[in-house]
């Protein structure tokens, strides 16, 4: 019989305002087993948690309940007290009465007998708790990136620099991400190509990291500390090795209509193509769509202009199998699409373009060389409107998303302000809903677009824009002054929201990582742990867990990087102890609890069992590698002799929380 | 067709092929032919039975016999032949020691069947073709062998092996699904003409466990039932909700396993229909997660340690009603 | 069935550790109301259940069970609720089957972010269980009706 202390938890008036803890600890006193029972404010704090470690002692206790807020709050904490006070740390179990009980129970009567009822379970279940022990695994002493833009980027870096190796997949040609496409930054106004491209060249030198550019994550197995990741290297049909990135082929090339994505379609590029001159690797790469070699067997040009002999129009994918110790996520953002605002006139006029298409045309290695041009007939605009939260924050509307992008209210008061430094003629107009700026340095900026540049702000939506002669007819209201405005663009731009990028999902699933409704990864906590996701060994860096700016994602990203570092440095984890036990002696060897294992911890072994009349019986007995096991439980369901069970959450365990819930 | 099975048993052995032949012999009643293990060839042409009674389904014994040194040649039936491959798949049977000699079935014929047509005292039956003919206390009695057939028979799965290594008569094909029918009836009740069906049927039950002795999917080392940590070990029920659980559990631990072999029923001394409710899970399996036989083959996963990622909610349950 | 007006059902609910055990918390922390008969029982993954467990509940007096895991694709094992999904799929068409109530049992899924849902789901739940009132069909199927 275990000697069970009861220890009642009031979280000050949390708990006691509505159960009352008095009558809770006096009636679980009576229970079977239970020596010692009490209630004390803060059950958590030191004093508190020093009355759990003297009534252990003082009356030999030999498992302990404590009744208070939830497991995921505390358990790890009073484990940690039970155990300084020599009790192994799995004799406790935690009866849920704040979260469970005293906060979404009104009345006091049922509340207190709900809590006595939970307390009763948790009893029951101690009463057949086991010491415990966990086992140790490895640690893989490298890190693999998923997404080489700035946030992987700078992660690599950082966990590079500590002397781990670091592995970035990047499923385009060229490490840079989306930053690679940004003209200027905000709210400093430096040249975004100017302060990443040295990153990327840096982290392509870095002896501690290896760039798998055009690729992308197959398969991932194991768990914290032990991954193993197959990543597919996409064919490029050209040899990496043997490319000096000269360029040639992608001058010679006949085939000129595949669009470029660089630069968002708004030009074309060959079928053979760097994406841009800093592109890390710089390296060609075939597009499989658009050469002709390829479609058709016939052409050939780029493979007779290489001087290096890197064509290769047999290469096929590449599978890599590596072993990790942990893995960040940065698969970073898109803007959504715009066309389903059919309000914006988008499809209908090449002059109506995104935030991020506006970049380009600014950029001097842009479409356009740097000169801001209409698309439509490459002529100097004269008004331009920016329509803000387009996407964002329509709650309601299938069309975009309930959350603020949080960037565009920045990048647009930068596209404003750009557009009047470089063409003073120009009127720049920018609709609103609020103007957003927490940042350092954030206000400042945009009161310059106003104050100084002359930004024309309207608190209001752009309701209609429509393509008429060669102008973009827009109508909007102006909430402040409540009138309607006509306005006669010759460009409007739209802040279009951001979302996470589409291969975050299908990831999200290989990794057994949670996400929230709009796809965004989820943090272990929302304040206390936001950059490493629930499942252990998986961190997040950047755009992928929400949106953000350059400065935050880089910091995020080395947040992320240094809990990577802590994790490697480790030689070993410590492994859950609570994993399935198999009982040799009912294990049929049936291979059930084997096929939905989905770590593969489980495996057979024949083994010599006494058989009746001293006779010696070789059966086929299933065997649990504790290390790999992460307690998942479906093989004790699967096995049909119930052989199989699992440490912590017995059958017997549970059945007795029926038991005492039921009775 | 005895006649044959001797033959070829007293073969087998004589050559040395193998030690131990697993076959029928006469048990307490003409009619309960009983699995029995002949090691000699006298023994076994004295002893040896094959007649339209022989319905045992011989795999569950080969767990046993195939762990015994020496090989042992098995006469199966086509339904026992999935027996013992999904024996065989879940590595309770050691193939390498088993040669298993399948023997063509036209359906095995049920006492009750013979009773419930009105013949009285039968002391023995011979059939003849598609006829049988009874030896009673009141004379000679004929009927059509189809007439006389067990339930199971009648809605035969299949006449066609899953394995042999050689084969006596002829291997057969797939049937229809009409062995469902009883069990569409039974979704077509209401809830409470279903109860009130299934407590007719269950109240019954004398908890013999003669259904879980004789299942080839229930031989596990050690039964829930019998072991005491499972929670739920009952050797005799001690209140009814404790015989409703142990169908319950039963028909779920046995799903995706259960060739539908129909033995449950067969060996049920109160003729409680049990195959009804495997029938009916293997039923649903079929319809929700894709047609599937246990014991077919050696390579297909079972659909209860198998998922796809657009199965069915359980909701499925409550919102498709009686059909 | 008389209804007796102060009878209140007893009620299991299963919550996987990862999910909707986090989401039952969330209800708590977002103080949304769900009645005091629900009782939650932790276990690691939806694919812990045993159907044994929910057949143990109605045996001790159990009025309804109610098993909540991540949804599919999300389970922190990555395949537990689908195997989750199958064996509740064929306990619940058994129980049907039996001429059991099969009200008496379901299956939501609940993240850790729907808590709002996990106080909806439960109220709902045992709004259906107490319409139903006691559990006796299980312990009457043996016994015959005079």
């Amino acid at each position: 019989m275990q000697r069970i202390g009861v220890f009642v938890c009031w979280c000050g008036s949390n708990i006691a305002a509505t159960v009352d803890v008095e009558k809770v600890a006096q009636v679980l006193a009576k229970e079977p087993g239970v020596v010692f029972s009490t209630d004390y404010q803060y059950m958590c704090s030191e004093a508190g948690q020093n009355l759990i470690i003297d009534a252990i002692k003082e009356h030999g206790l030999t498992g302990v309940v404590i009744c208070s807020c939830s497991p995921r709050m505390h358990e790890a904490t009073f484990r940690k007290t039970v155990q300084k006070a020599g009790l192994n740390p799995y004799m406790l179990e935690i009866a849920n009465i704040r979260e469970q009980c005293s906060w979404i129970h009104k009345d006091k009567e049922q509340a207190t007998e709900k809590a006595v009822i939970l307390g009763r379970a948790a009893i029951a279940k101690v009463h057949l708790n086991a010491p415990l022990t966990a086992g140790q695994s490895p640690v893989t002493k490298r890190a693999l990136v998923i997404g080489g833009g700035i946030a992987g980027i700078q992660t690599a870096l950082d966990i590079a620099d500590a002397g781990f190796a670091v592995d970035i997949v990047e499923k385009k040609p060229t490490i840079g991400g989306k930053m690679t496409q940004i003209d200027k930054t905000f709210p400093t106004l430096d040249c975004a190509a100017c302060i990443l491209t040295p990153k990327m060249v840096d982290a392509a030198q870095n002896e501690n990291i290896d760039i798998f550019a055009y690729a992308e994550v197959e398969k991932v197995q194991g768990f914290v500390g032990n991954f193993t990741v197959t990543i597919r290297k996409k064919a490029r049909y050209v040899n990496p090795d043997l490319c000096t990135g000269c360029g040639l082929c992608t001058e010679k090339c006949p085939q000129k209509k595949a669009p470029n994505e660089f630069n968002l379609g708004l030009d074309n590029r060959r079928a053979i193509y760097i994406p841009f001159a800093q592109a890390v690797p710089k390296i060609a790469t075939i597009d499989a769509d658009y050469c002709t070699m390829l479609k058709t067997g016939k052409c050939g040009v780029c493979s007779k202009v290489c001087t290096a002999g890197a064509i290769d129009y047999k290469q096929q994918d590449e599978l890599v199998t590596r072993e990790y110790g942990a893995i960040v996520v940065a698969t970073g953002f898109e803007p959504i699409n715009v066309e389903p605002y059919g309000e914006f006139a988008y499809k209908q006029s090449p002059d109506v373009v995104t935030s991020l298409e506006f970049e380009r045309l600014m950029n001097a290695a842009g479409p356009t060389g740097g000169t801001l041009l209409r698309p439509s007939d490459k002529t100097h605009p004269h008004t331009l409107v920016f329509v803000q939260c387009v996407g964002s924050r329509c709650d309601g509307d299938t069309r975009g998303k309930s959350y603020c992008s949080k960037i565009c209210c920045m990048y647009t008061a930068k596209h404003a302000m750009l557009c009047r430094e470089k063409y003073p003629d120009t009127e720049v107009y920018v609709f609103y809903i609020d103007v957003r700026t927490p940042g350092k340095n954030f206000d400042e900026f945009y009161r310059r677009a106003v104050e100084e540049y002359g930004v024309h702000y309207i608190k209001g939506m752009v309701g209609k824009v429509v393509p008429e002669n060669g102008k973009l007819k827009v109508q909007a209201s102006d909430l402040l002054e409540n009138r309607q405005l006509h306005i006669d663009a010759d460009m409007v731009v739209l802040a279009a929201a951001i979302e996470p990028d589409k291969s975050a999902r299908p990831l999200a699933t290989m990794l057994t990582a949670s996400m929230d409704t709009n796809d965004f990864f989820t943090e272990a906590h929302p304040k206390l742990r936001p950059v490493e996701s629930p499942t252990a060994g998986i961190f997040l860096s950047g755009a992928c867990q929400g949106p953000k700016d350059i400065p935050e994602t880089v910091a995020q990203a080395s947040a992320a990087a240094a809990k990577v570092i802590g994790l490697l440095a480790k030689d070993h984890m410590t492994c859950n102890p609570c994993v399935a036990r198999p009982d040799e002696l009912m294990c049929n060897g049936c291979s059930a609890c084997e096929k939905v294992c989905p770590y593969g911890a489980i495996h057979y072994e024949d083994k010599e069992f006494r058989g009746p009349n001293r006779t010696m019986l070789l059966r086929r007995v299933a065997q649990v590698n504790p290390a790999v096991c992460q307690g998942c439980g479906a093989c004790t369901v699967a096995c049909p002799s119930g052989a199989m069970d699992l440490l912590g959450f017995s059958n017997q365990q549970i059945m007795a929380e029926v038991d005492a819930i039921c009775k | 067709m005895q006649a044959r099975l001797i033959q070829r048993a007293k073969e087998l052995l004589e050559s040395g092929e193998v030690e131990r032949v697993l076959g029928w012999t006469a048990g307490e009643f003409f009619y309960d032919l009983t699995p029995a293990v002949f090691t000699t060839v006298e023994v076994l042409e004295k002893d040896f039975r094959y007649n339209v009674f022989a319905g045992a389904n011989l795999s569950k014994y080969l767990i046993a016999e195939s762990r015994k040194p020496g090989k042992i040649a098995a006469f199966l039936k086509p339904c026992d032949s999935y027996s013992f491959l999904q024996l065989v798949k879940e590595h309770r049977i050691n193939r390498e020691n088993v040669y298993v000699v399948g023997v063509g079935c036209e359906g095995k014929c049920d006492m009750e069947k013979i009773r419930a047509a009105g013949i009285k005292g039968v002391l023995d039956v011979k059939q003849n073709g598609d006829t049988l003919v009874l030896d009673t206390l009141y004379g000679e009695k004929t009927m059509a062998v189809a007439d006389a057939l067990a339930e199971r028979c009648a809605v035969c799965k299949s006449k066609k092996f899953a394995i042999y290594d050689e084969l006596i008569g002829e291997d057969g094909e797939d049937s229809d699904d009409s062995r469902f029918a009883e069990v569409r009836r039974l979704e077509a009740m209401t809830p409470e003409e279903r109860f009130a069906f299934w407590r007719g049927e269950l109240s019954r039950c004398i908890r013999c466990n003669a259904c879980r002795n004789v299942c080839p999917a229930c031989s596990c080392e050690k039964c829930v039932f019998d072991n005491p940590a499972s929670g739920v070990e009952n050797k005799a029920a001690a209140s009814s909700f404790e015989e409703n659980m142990f169908h319950i559990i039963r028909a779920f631990h046995v799903a995706g396993r259960c060739t539908d072999c129909g033995e449950c029923s067969r060996v049920c001394p109160q003729h409680i229909p049990l195959h009804l409710l495997n029938r009916k899970l293997i039923s649903d399996m079929n319809e929700l997660y894709g047609a599937y036989q246990a014991g077919a083959d050696m390579e297909s996963r079972p659909p209860m340690v198998d998922f796809r990622q657009n199965d069915p909610e359980p909701s499925i349950v409550h919102e498709r009603g009686n059909r | 069935m008389q209804v007796n007006e102060s009878w209140k059902p007893t009620i299991v609910a299963f919550c996987c550790n990862w999910c909707s055990y986090a989401g039952a918390d969330l209800s708590g922390t977002n103080r949304l109301n769900y009645p005091a008969n629900v009782k939650i029982i932790r276990i690691p993954c939806s694919c812990r259940l045993n159907p044994m467990f929910i057949l143990r509940a109605f045996q001790r007096g159990a009025d309804g069970v109610i098993l909540c895991g991540c949804h599919p694709g999300d389970c922190h094992y990555t395949t537990g609720n689908y195997y989750a999904r199958r064996r509740m799929t064929l306990l619940f068409s058994l129980l049907d089957y039996l001429g059991i109530e099969k009200e008496r049992t379901r299956v939501e899924w609940v993240s850790a972010a729907e808590g709002a849902k996990f106080a909806a789901v439960m109220n709902d739940f045992v709004a259906t269980v107490t319409a139903l009132g006691e559990n006796k069909r299980l312990e009457d199927l043996r016994c015959k009706q005079d």
